[in-house]
Protein backbone atom coordinates (compact mmCIF):
# COMPACT_ATOMS: atom_id res chain seq x y z
CA UNK A 1 0.00 0.00 0.00
CA UNK A 2 1.25 3.45 -0.89
CA UNK A 3 0.47 6.58 1.07
CA UNK A 4 0.60 9.79 -0.95
CA UNK A 5 -0.43 13.37 -0.36
CA UNK A 6 -3.02 12.95 -3.12
CA UNK A 7 -4.66 10.16 -1.20
CA UNK A 8 -4.45 11.97 2.13
CA UNK A 9 -6.09 14.98 0.53
CA UNK A 10 -8.74 12.87 -1.22
CA UNK A 11 -12.32 13.67 -0.47
CA UNK A 12 -12.94 10.32 1.27
CA UNK A 13 -12.15 11.78 4.69
CA UNK A 14 -14.50 14.70 4.33
CA UNK A 15 -17.22 12.47 2.92
CA UNK A 16 -16.91 9.98 5.77
CA UNK A 17 -16.81 12.79 8.34
CA UNK A 18 -19.87 14.42 6.82
CA UNK A 19 -21.96 11.24 6.74
CA UNK A 20 -20.83 9.94 10.13
CA UNK A 21 -20.58 13.20 12.06
CA UNK A 22 -17.30 11.83 13.45
CA UNK A 23 -13.81 13.30 13.32
CA UNK A 24 -11.52 10.52 12.10
CA UNK A 25 -8.38 12.49 12.99
CA UNK A 26 -9.38 12.27 16.67
CA UNK A 27 -8.27 8.61 16.77
CA UNK A 28 -4.80 8.15 18.30
CA UNK A 29 -4.56 4.41 17.55
CA UNK A 30 -4.79 2.93 21.04
CA UNK A 31 -6.65 -0.04 19.47
CA UNK A 32 -8.97 -0.46 22.44
CA UNK A 33 -11.77 -0.87 19.86
CA UNK A 34 -10.01 -3.77 18.20
CA UNK A 35 -9.21 -5.33 21.58
CA UNK A 36 -12.88 -5.55 22.50
CA UNK A 37 -14.46 -6.30 19.11
CA UNK A 38 -16.37 -9.63 19.25
CA UNK A 39 -16.01 -10.33 15.51
CA UNK A 40 -12.52 -8.98 14.88
CA UNK A 41 -11.28 -12.44 13.90
CA UNK A 42 -13.49 -12.30 10.77
CA UNK A 43 -12.21 -8.86 9.68
CA UNK A 44 -9.45 -8.13 7.19
CA UNK A 45 -8.93 -4.56 8.43
CA UNK A 46 -9.28 -4.14 12.20
CA UNK A 47 -11.44 -1.35 13.68
CA UNK A 48 -8.48 0.86 14.71
CA UNK A 49 -7.01 0.32 11.25
CA UNK A 50 -10.25 1.48 9.65
CA UNK A 51 -9.69 4.81 11.39
CA UNK A 52 -6.02 4.92 10.37
CA UNK A 53 -6.80 4.09 6.74
CA UNK A 54 -9.49 6.78 6.75
CA UNK A 55 -6.97 9.29 8.14
CA UNK A 56 -4.63 8.40 5.28
CA UNK A 57 -7.38 8.51 2.65
CA UNK A 58 -6.90 4.88 1.58
CA UNK A 59 -10.27 4.71 -0.14
CA UNK A 60 -9.78 1.59 -2.29
CA UNK A 61 -8.49 -0.49 0.61
CA UNK A 62 -11.39 0.60 2.83
CA UNK A 63 -14.15 0.25 0.28
CA UNK A 64 -13.01 -3.26 -0.68
CA UNK A 65 -12.71 -4.41 2.92
CA UNK A 66 -14.74 -7.31 4.33
CA UNK A 67 -14.83 -5.43 7.63
CA UNK A 68 -17.63 -3.15 6.44
CA UNK A 69 -19.99 -6.14 6.21
CA UNK A 70 -18.77 -7.91 9.35
CA UNK A 71 -19.24 -5.11 11.89
CA UNK A 72 -22.54 -5.82 13.70
CA UNK A 73 -22.69 -2.31 15.20
CA UNK A 74 -22.77 -3.78 18.73
CA UNK A 75 -21.14 -0.53 19.90
CA UNK A 76 -18.73 -2.16 22.34
CA UNK A 77 -15.90 -0.20 20.72
CA UNK A 78 -17.43 3.26 20.94
CA UNK A 79 -18.57 2.72 24.51
CA UNK A 80 -14.88 2.25 25.38
CA UNK A 81 -13.20 4.76 23.04
CA UNK A 82 -11.13 7.27 25.04
CA UNK A 83 -11.39 9.78 22.17
CA UNK A 84 -15.15 9.57 21.85
CA UNK A 85 -15.07 8.30 18.27
CA UNK A 86 -18.22 6.41 17.30
CA UNK A 87 -16.50 3.77 15.17
CA UNK A 88 -19.70 2.00 13.99
CA UNK A 89 -20.78 5.35 12.54
CA UNK A 90 -17.52 5.59 10.57
CA UNK A 91 -18.00 2.04 9.28
CA UNK A 92 -21.64 2.83 8.45
CA UNK A 93 -20.52 5.87 6.44
CA UNK A 94 -18.19 3.69 4.35
CA UNK A 95 -20.96 1.15 3.87
CA UNK A 96 -23.36 3.90 2.79
CA UNK A 97 -20.89 5.19 0.21
CA UNK A 98 -21.00 1.72 -1.38
CA UNK A 99 -24.73 1.11 -0.93
CA UNK A 100 -25.67 4.45 -2.42
CA UNK A 101 -23.80 3.66 -5.64
CA UNK A 102 -25.88 2.11 -8.40
CA UNK A 103 -26.35 -1.62 -7.83
CA UNK A 104 -24.57 -1.34 -4.50
CA UNK A 105 -26.86 -3.57 -2.47
CA UNK A 106 -24.98 -6.23 -0.51
CA UNK A 107 -28.00 -8.39 0.30
CA UNK A 108 -31.00 -9.33 -1.84
CA UNK A 109 -34.05 -11.19 -0.58
CA UNK A 110 -33.20 -14.06 -2.94
CA UNK A 111 -29.88 -14.51 -1.12
CA UNK A 112 -31.59 -15.61 2.07
CA UNK A 113 -31.86 -19.35 2.70
CA UNK A 114 -35.39 -20.72 3.12
CA UNK A 115 -34.76 -21.64 6.77
CA UNK A 116 -33.81 -18.03 7.54
CA UNK A 117 -36.88 -16.63 5.77
CA UNK A 118 -39.07 -19.07 7.63
CA UNK A 119 -37.63 -18.79 11.11
CA UNK A 120 -35.88 -15.47 11.51
CA UNK A 121 -37.60 -12.80 13.59
CA UNK A 122 -38.83 -9.72 11.74
CA UNK A 123 -36.39 -7.69 13.83
CA UNK A 124 -33.49 -9.58 12.22
CA UNK A 125 -34.76 -9.32 8.66
CA UNK A 126 -35.55 -5.61 8.89
CA UNK A 127 -32.17 -4.94 10.53
CA UNK A 128 -30.26 -6.84 7.86
CA UNK A 129 -31.95 -5.02 4.98
CA UNK A 130 -31.51 -1.68 6.73
CA UNK A 131 -27.77 -2.37 6.95
CA UNK A 132 -27.13 -4.18 3.70
CA UNK A 133 -29.43 -2.62 1.10
CA UNK A 134 -30.84 0.73 0.02
CA UNK B 1 -50.15 1.16 38.01
CA UNK B 2 -51.08 1.93 34.40
CA UNK B 3 -48.86 1.80 31.35
CA UNK B 4 -49.18 2.06 27.62
CA UNK B 5 -47.49 -0.68 25.66
CA UNK B 6 -45.67 -0.88 22.33
CA UNK B 7 -45.27 -4.49 21.14
CA UNK B 8 -43.43 -4.14 17.82
CA UNK B 9 -43.59 -6.54 14.88
CA UNK B 10 -41.70 -9.51 16.29
CA UNK B 11 -43.79 -9.67 19.47
CA UNK B 12 -46.91 -10.34 17.42
CA UNK B 13 -45.36 -13.19 15.46
CA UNK B 14 -42.11 -15.02 16.22
CA UNK B 15 -41.94 -13.81 19.80
CA UNK B 16 -45.59 -14.25 20.74
CA UNK B 17 -44.61 -16.14 23.87
CA UNK B 18 -42.68 -13.05 25.04
CA UNK B 19 -45.82 -10.93 24.77
CA UNK B 20 -48.12 -13.58 26.25
CA UNK B 21 -45.97 -14.20 29.32
CA UNK B 22 -45.48 -10.46 29.83
CA UNK B 23 -49.21 -9.79 29.82
CA UNK B 24 -49.87 -12.78 32.10
CA UNK B 25 -47.27 -11.65 34.62
CA UNK B 26 -48.31 -8.00 34.41
CA UNK B 27 -51.90 -8.97 35.33
CA UNK B 28 -50.66 -11.04 38.26
CA UNK B 29 -48.61 -8.08 39.49
CA UNK B 30 -51.55 -5.68 39.26
CA UNK B 31 -50.23 -3.69 36.29
CA UNK B 32 -52.70 -2.32 33.77
CA UNK B 33 -51.19 -2.40 30.33
CA UNK B 34 -52.91 -1.12 27.20
CA UNK B 35 -51.52 -1.41 23.71
CA UNK B 36 -50.92 1.79 21.74
CA UNK B 37 -53.46 1.85 18.87
CA UNK B 38 -52.20 1.93 15.31
CA UNK B 39 -48.55 1.53 16.17
CA UNK B 40 -46.14 0.74 13.38
CA UNK B 41 -42.69 -0.84 13.02
CA UNK B 42 -39.96 1.10 14.85
CA UNK B 43 -37.52 0.48 11.99
CA UNK B 44 -35.50 -2.07 14.02
CA UNK B 45 -32.28 -0.02 13.98
CA UNK B 46 -31.44 3.54 14.88
CA UNK B 47 -29.72 5.18 11.89
CA UNK B 48 -25.99 5.60 12.51
CA UNK B 49 -25.46 8.65 10.33
CA UNK B 50 -26.21 12.34 10.27
CA UNK B 51 -28.05 12.46 6.96
CA UNK B 52 -30.99 10.11 6.99
CA UNK B 53 -34.08 11.41 8.73
CA UNK B 54 -36.59 9.08 7.08
CA UNK B 55 -35.83 6.14 9.39
CA UNK B 56 -36.94 8.37 12.30
CA UNK B 57 -40.41 8.98 10.88
CA UNK B 58 -41.74 5.59 11.86
CA UNK B 59 -40.63 5.57 15.52
CA UNK B 60 -41.74 9.20 15.95
CA UNK B 61 -45.19 8.35 14.55
CA UNK B 62 -45.62 5.61 17.13
CA UNK B 63 -44.26 7.77 19.95
CA UNK B 64 -46.54 10.66 18.99
CA UNK B 65 -49.45 8.20 18.88
CA UNK B 66 -48.57 7.01 22.39
CA UNK B 67 -48.39 10.63 23.58
CA UNK B 68 -51.80 11.43 22.07
CA UNK B 69 -53.43 8.56 23.96
CA UNK B 70 -52.08 9.03 27.45
CA UNK B 71 -49.19 10.40 29.46
CA UNK B 72 -48.39 7.05 31.02
CA UNK B 73 -45.02 5.39 30.69
CA UNK B 74 -44.57 3.45 27.46
CA UNK B 75 -43.47 -0.13 28.12
CA UNK B 76 -41.40 -1.98 25.53
CA UNK B 77 -40.17 -5.58 25.46
CA UNK B 78 -38.09 -6.07 22.32
CA UNK B 79 -34.60 -4.72 22.97
CA UNK B 80 -34.54 -3.38 19.40
CA UNK B 81 -37.68 -1.26 19.84
CA UNK B 82 -36.47 -0.06 23.22
CA UNK B 83 -33.13 1.00 21.75
CA UNK B 84 -34.68 2.79 18.75
CA UNK B 85 -37.27 4.65 20.85
CA UNK B 86 -34.84 5.82 23.50
CA UNK B 87 -32.37 7.08 20.94
CA UNK B 88 -35.08 8.69 18.81
CA UNK B 89 -36.45 10.45 21.88
CA UNK B 90 -33.06 11.84 22.75
CA UNK B 91 -32.59 13.14 19.21
CA UNK B 92 -36.04 14.74 19.24
CA UNK B 93 -35.22 16.46 22.54
CA UNK B 94 -31.73 17.63 21.64
CA UNK B 95 -31.56 18.25 17.92
CA UNK B 96 -33.73 21.18 16.90
CA UNK B 97 -33.13 20.78 13.19
CA UNK B 98 -34.12 17.10 13.10
CA UNK B 99 -37.10 17.82 15.35
CA UNK B 100 -38.34 20.54 13.02
CA UNK B 101 -37.92 18.43 9.87
CA UNK B 102 -39.62 15.37 11.33
CA UNK B 103 -42.49 17.31 12.87
CA UNK B 104 -43.05 19.36 9.71
CA UNK B 105 -43.21 16.23 7.63
CA UNK B 106 -45.51 14.33 9.99
CA UNK B 107 -47.54 17.38 10.99
CA UNK B 108 -46.89 16.48 14.60
CA UNK B 109 -45.55 18.38 17.55
CA UNK B 110 -43.47 15.70 19.20
CA UNK B 111 -40.63 16.83 21.46
CA UNK B 112 -39.42 13.51 22.86
CA UNK B 113 -41.74 13.60 25.88
CA UNK B 114 -42.88 9.98 26.13
CA UNK B 115 -41.16 8.15 28.99
CA UNK B 116 -39.97 4.92 27.33
CA UNK B 117 -39.16 2.07 29.72
CA UNK B 118 -38.36 -1.59 29.42
CA UNK B 119 -40.48 -4.15 31.29
CA UNK B 120 -37.37 -5.08 33.30
CA UNK B 121 -37.25 -1.50 34.56
CA UNK B 122 -40.91 -1.68 35.57
CA UNK B 123 -40.12 -4.79 37.62
CA UNK B 124 -37.05 -3.21 39.18
CA UNK B 125 -38.11 0.39 39.76
CA UNK B 126 -41.91 0.45 39.95
CA UNK B 127 -42.58 -2.89 41.65
CA UNK B 128 -39.19 -3.52 43.22
CA UNK B 129 -37.33 -6.82 43.16
CA UNK B 130 -37.86 -7.21 46.93
CA UNK B 131 -41.65 -6.94 46.49
CA UNK B 132 -41.48 -9.20 43.44
CA UNK B 133 -39.66 -11.84 45.51
CA UNK B 134 -42.57 -11.84 47.97
CA UNK B 135 -45.07 -12.45 45.17
CA UNK B 136 -43.25 -15.50 43.84
CA UNK B 137 -45.31 -18.66 44.30
CA UNK B 138 -42.91 -21.23 42.87
CA UNK B 139 -39.30 -20.35 43.46
CA UNK B 140 -37.02 -21.59 40.70
CA UNK B 141 -34.82 -23.24 43.27
CA UNK B 142 -31.78 -25.06 42.02
CA UNK B 143 -32.24 -23.78 38.44
CA UNK B 144 -28.90 -22.53 37.16
CA UNK B 145 -29.57 -19.68 34.75
CA UNK B 146 -27.07 -17.54 32.83
CA UNK B 147 -28.24 -13.99 32.11
CA UNK B 148 -27.51 -12.85 28.55
CA UNK B 149 -27.86 -9.11 27.98
CA UNK B 150 -26.81 -8.62 24.38
CA UNK B 151 -26.09 -5.07 23.19
CA UNK B 152 -29.25 -3.13 22.49
CA UNK B 153 -30.47 -2.73 26.07
CA UNK B 154 -27.16 -1.26 27.17
CA UNK B 155 -25.43 0.58 24.33
CA UNK B 156 -24.64 3.27 23.55
CA UNK B 157 -24.01 3.98 27.21
CA UNK B 158 -25.06 7.64 27.38
CA UNK B 159 -28.14 7.26 25.25
CA UNK B 160 -29.54 4.08 26.84
CA UNK B 161 -28.59 4.79 30.47
CA UNK B 162 -30.07 1.39 31.36
CA UNK B 163 -27.45 -0.28 33.54
CA UNK B 164 -23.68 -0.49 33.90
CA UNK B 165 -22.57 -1.05 30.31
CA UNK B 166 -19.62 -3.30 31.19
CA UNK B 167 -21.09 -5.18 34.14
CA UNK B 168 -24.87 -4.89 34.26
CA UNK B 169 -26.71 -6.63 37.11
CA UNK B 170 -30.44 -6.12 36.50
CA UNK B 171 -30.90 -9.70 35.19
CA UNK B 172 -28.95 -11.12 38.14
CA UNK B 173 -31.15 -9.19 40.58
CA UNK B 174 -34.22 -10.43 38.73
CA UNK B 175 -33.05 -14.07 38.83
CA UNK B 176 -32.38 -13.81 42.55
CA UNK B 177 -35.87 -12.38 43.11
CA UNK B 178 -37.48 -15.40 41.44
CA UNK B 179 -35.27 -17.80 43.39
CA UNK B 180 -33.01 -19.05 40.58
CA UNK B 181 -29.27 -19.56 40.87
CA UNK B 182 -27.33 -16.98 38.87
CA UNK B 183 -24.55 -18.34 36.68
CA UNK B 184 -21.71 -15.88 36.29
CA UNK B 185 -19.71 -16.07 33.07
CA UNK B 186 -17.59 -13.61 31.10
CA UNK B 187 -19.71 -13.43 27.92
CA UNK B 188 -22.95 -11.98 29.27
CA UNK B 189 -22.62 -8.72 27.29
CA UNK B 190 -20.70 -10.05 24.27
CA UNK B 191 -22.58 -9.49 20.98
CA UNK B 192 -24.39 -12.57 19.54
CA UNK B 193 -23.77 -11.39 15.97
CA UNK B 194 -27.08 -9.54 15.60
CA UNK B 195 -28.22 -9.31 11.96
CA UNK B 196 -25.06 -11.08 10.76
CA UNK B 197 -27.11 -14.27 11.16
CA UNK B 198 -29.06 -13.24 8.06
CA UNK B 199 -26.13 -12.74 5.68
CA UNK B 200 -22.95 -13.97 7.40
CA UNK B 201 -24.19 -16.92 9.39
CA UNK B 202 -20.78 -18.47 10.09
CA UNK B 203 -19.55 -15.33 11.82
CA UNK B 204 -22.62 -15.13 14.02
CA UNK B 205 -22.46 -18.89 14.74
CA UNK B 206 -18.94 -18.52 16.13
CA UNK B 207 -20.00 -15.60 18.33
CA UNK B 208 -22.98 -17.62 19.57
CA UNK B 209 -20.82 -20.69 20.23
CA UNK B 210 -18.45 -18.72 22.42
CA UNK B 211 -21.29 -17.33 24.52
CA UNK B 212 -23.01 -20.69 25.00
CA UNK B 213 -19.84 -22.63 25.72
CA UNK B 214 -18.78 -20.09 28.32
CA UNK B 215 -22.22 -20.27 29.97
CA UNK B 216 -22.14 -24.09 29.89
CA UNK B 217 -18.64 -24.34 31.35
CA UNK B 218 -19.73 -22.13 34.22
CA UNK B 219 -22.63 -24.42 35.02
CA UNK B 220 -25.62 -22.96 33.13
CA UNK B 221 -28.65 -25.12 32.33
CA UNK B 222 -30.33 -22.33 30.37
CA UNK B 223 -30.01 -18.66 29.41
CA UNK B 224 -32.42 -15.76 29.65
CA UNK B 225 -32.70 -12.92 27.14
CA UNK B 226 -34.78 -9.80 26.47
CA UNK B 227 -34.23 -9.60 22.70
CA UNK B 228 -35.93 -11.74 20.02
CA UNK B 229 -32.92 -11.55 17.70
CA UNK B 230 -30.53 -12.71 20.46
CA UNK B 231 -32.92 -15.58 21.16
CA UNK B 232 -33.09 -16.58 17.51
CA UNK B 233 -29.31 -16.47 17.11
CA UNK B 234 -28.58 -18.38 20.31
CA UNK B 235 -31.10 -21.07 19.40
CA UNK B 236 -30.82 -21.40 15.62
CA UNK B 237 -27.05 -21.03 15.36
CA UNK B 238 -26.33 -23.27 18.32
CA UNK B 239 -26.73 -26.22 15.95
CA UNK B 240 -24.46 -24.64 13.34
CA UNK B 241 -21.69 -23.73 15.75
CA UNK B 242 -18.56 -25.86 16.00
CA UNK B 243 -17.73 -24.13 19.26
CA UNK B 244 -21.00 -25.23 20.85
CA UNK B 245 -20.87 -28.80 19.48
CA UNK B 246 -19.03 -30.17 22.50
CA UNK B 247 -21.88 -29.80 24.99
CA UNK B 248 -25.63 -30.42 25.17
CA UNK B 249 -27.94 -27.78 23.71
CA UNK B 250 -28.85 -25.05 26.13
CA UNK B 251 -32.42 -23.77 26.11
CA UNK B 252 -32.90 -20.00 25.80
CA UNK B 253 -35.90 -18.31 27.43
CA UNK B 254 -37.32 -14.83 27.53
CA UNK B 255 -36.98 -13.64 31.12
CA UNK B 256 -40.78 -13.29 31.23
CA UNK B 257 -41.19 -17.03 30.64
CA UNK B 258 -39.36 -17.73 33.90
CA UNK B 259 -41.26 -14.95 35.63
CA UNK B 260 -44.58 -16.50 34.56
CA UNK B 261 -43.38 -19.84 35.93
CA UNK B 262 -42.33 -18.29 39.23
CA UNK B 263 -45.62 -16.44 39.62
CA UNK B 264 -47.43 -19.63 38.58
CA UNK B 265 -49.47 -17.86 35.91
CA UNK B 266 -48.13 -19.59 32.81
CA UNK B 267 -51.09 -20.58 30.67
Amino acid sequence: MKVTTDKINSNLISEVEEISGQKVSACFQCAKCTGGCPVVWAMDIYPHQVLRYAQLGLADELLNSKTLWICAACQTCDSRCPRGVDIPKVIEALRLILLRAKGGNYLHPNDLPAKVLENAPQQGLVSAFRKYAK
Amino acid sequence: MRYSYYPGCTLKTKAKVYEDTTLQTARALGLEISEVPEWQCCGALYPLNTEEFFPLLSPVRSLAQAKAETNEKLVTLCAGCYNVFKRTNRTMRQDGEVRRKINDYLEEDYMGEVDVVHYLEVLKNDIGFDVLAEKVKKKLEGRKIAPYYGCLLLKPRDEMDFDDVENPTIFEDFLQAIGATVVEYPYKTECCGSYLSMANEKVAATAVGRILTSAFKNGAEALIVACPLCKYNLEALQKESKEAAGHPELPVYYFTELLAEALDVRE
